[in-house]
């Protein structure tokens, strides 16, 4: 078995582990209540989520890299229809918006397939906020065009440019490594950004703790605080994953928890604008894919754009 | 052309049935697969009661929305109520509205017509389908969000009172495919069903209709800014 094999087979398990225990707590917890209970019923579906997740994640590892462009390109397919249902639009951007689903989402998704990363880097921000605004004009409809075309470039930049870093990790290794292990830093990314944000989620709610933004959102300076300390903690703990060593480990991913943290509070201001709680039910537990993915979605460019830097110095 | 019934699907020859069968679960899975279309049984639970949802039109996706929506053992027993002459203009459509959807055809052209449309539908209920209508009569394509409904609704309340009209709103769909666009844009739609209306004794053809539409417009989500 091959190193990278081994270490991939070495995270399943581990991970797997971890779900089962919350299977088993959640059931236990379920066998005890006489009445079905909400709160429960909740945990448990979510943690279904993630069994499909995971289950997902792991065979597109293991069918090799134009598997795991596709579970992203799929997933930011749904996370951009999700953004433009609530997005200001009038009839005059149906085709920039066909165009933005059909042709740039799959364009954006080859580039990184085949690691043109300097095509992939303005392809979004440069080449299609310069000309897809050109494709609306020409309907000859000048109402509301900022916001239009802004909300419609907005769209792309989250829900596509940015999601397509998660996928491009995987080309990310030195060149004294083992070819593939790129793919080990999109679970890394992932998993600690998600931890953080569970941190963030359950604790530091007490009083004492001020809110970072009281109104839109429960999360206090403390629980940021926790959830920045347990995604440095697994950080630490899955150093073995990574090409940093374990202190450097812990450190991106708390500056990766970071990015998630801050991204998860302006897509809910996004959300909070348009009057909605989630975006969509695609998730069971979840709601849809711009709410489960918010955060990863934010530190994916942070944490690529680090790494090389990272190495770049080093 | 006069109204046609739809051929009876058991005398259809078993390869054509087949056919019908696997064009309706493409549609479901095109509809799905693009709007990632949502029931929200807001008003009344997706139970095998006889119903004839009625919706509001915009958009000749309505249809096939409502009917990708129910869960398969009330789809197979429910039938839209379409209009004859757009669905008997080609052989593909005249497949698709009688054996896929097995729709009830009715002639719209109220001078020209010697069959009555209303004793179609009536048939149809007394063999046990469930039906999906359209109110309106046709696509509404103005600022308002419903047009004055046609008396179809009244007659069908007033002659099988047992049978629950259930009120349907479909959001979105019109954003997916504005008239005189080709490509549909994958955005999401809703199709949210409401509370049944049912008619009140002594009440009149205007002010049921009138409340019928009350109840179905109530169920529109707010616009967006």
């Amino acid at each position: 078995m091959s190193p990278l094999m081994r270490d991939i087979a070495l995270l399943a398990l581990a991970v797997a582990l971890v779900l089962l225990a919350l299977t088993l707590f959640g059931e236990r917890m379920r066998a005890r209540r006489p009445q079905p209970d909400t709160a429960v019923e909740v945990f448990m579906t979510r943690v279904d989520s993630w069994w499909a997740m995971f289950i997902l994640f792991t065979l597109a590892m293991l069918a090799g890299s134009w598997a795991i462009i596709l579970l992203f390109a799929v997933a930011s397919f749904a996370a951009l229809r999700e953004f433009y249902t609530y997005s200001a639009r009038s009839k005059a951007d149906h085709l920039s918006l066909a165009l933005a689903f059909y042709i740039i989402l799959p364009a954006q998704f080859l580039l990184v397939f085949f690691d043109l990363q300097r095509a992939f880097a303005v392809f979004i921000p440069v080449g299609v906020f310069l000309l897809l605004p050109f494709v609306s004009v020409l309907r000859g409809s000048t109402e509301r065009f900022l916001s239009r075309v802004s909300e419609t470039q907005w769209g792309l930049m989250i829900a596509v440019f940015c999601l397509s870093h998660i996928p491009a990790l995987m080309w990310l290794q030195r060149p004294d490594q083992e070819p593939g292990r790129g793919m080990l830093l999109i679970a890394f990314l992932v998993l600690v950004v998600q931890t953080g944000d569970l941190a963030a989620f359950y604790t530091g709610r007490g009083r004492g703790w001020r809110r970072i933004v009281p109104g839109l959102s429960s999360k206090t300076w403390g629980s940021a605080a926790s959830g920045l300390a347990a995604a440095a903690g697994l950080g630490l703990v899955l150093f073995w994953i990574t090409p940093f060593g374990p202190l450097g480990a812990a450190a991106m991913a708390a500056v990766a928890s970071l990015a998630g943290q801050v991204g998860h509070l302006v897509l809910r201001a996004i959300k909070r604008d348009r009057g909605l709680r989630d975006w969509s039910h695609l998730i069971p537990g979840q709601g849809g894919f711009l709410d489960q993915l918010d955060s990863v979605i934010f530190a994916a460019p942070a944490f690529f754009h680090l790494t090389r830097l990272w190495w770049q110095a080093g | 052309m006069t109204s046609v019934p739809a051929p009876e699907p058991a005398r259809l020859p078993a390869w054509r049935r087949f056919a019908a069968r696997v064009a309706g679960q493409a549609i479901v899975l095109f509809a799905r697969a693009i709007t990632a279309v949502h029931a929200d049984w807001r008003g009344v639970g997706p139970s095998p009661r006889q119903r004839v949802y009625y919706a509001n039109h915009v958009s000749n996706g309505d249809m096939p929305m409502i009917w990708s929506v129910l869960p398969q053992h009330l789809r197979l027993k429910t039938r839209p109520v379409a209009a004859a002459d757009y669905w008997l203009k080609s052989p593909l459509r005249a497949f698709a509205g009688a054996e896929v959807f097995r729709a009830v055809l009715i002639d719209r052209r109220a001078g020209e017509r010697t069959d009555d449309p209303m004793a179609a539908i009536l048939e149809a209920l007394d063999e046990g389908a469930s039906l999906i209508i359209f109110p309106e009569g046709q696509r509404n394509q103005g600022p308002d969000p419903l047009l004055p409904f046609k008396s179809g609704l009244y007659n069908i309340a007033s002659a099988r009172p047992e049978v629950e009209l259930v009120p349907t709103w479909i959001a979105n769909l019109n954003s997916v495919m504005p008239k005189g666009e080709i490509i549909p844009l994958p955005l999401m739609c809703s199709v949210i069903f409401g509370e049944p209306v049912a008619l009140r004794e002594g009440e009149d053809r205007r002010d049921f209709l009138t409340r019928a539409a009350a109840a179905l417009a109530a169920l529109r989500p707010e616009p967006r800014p």
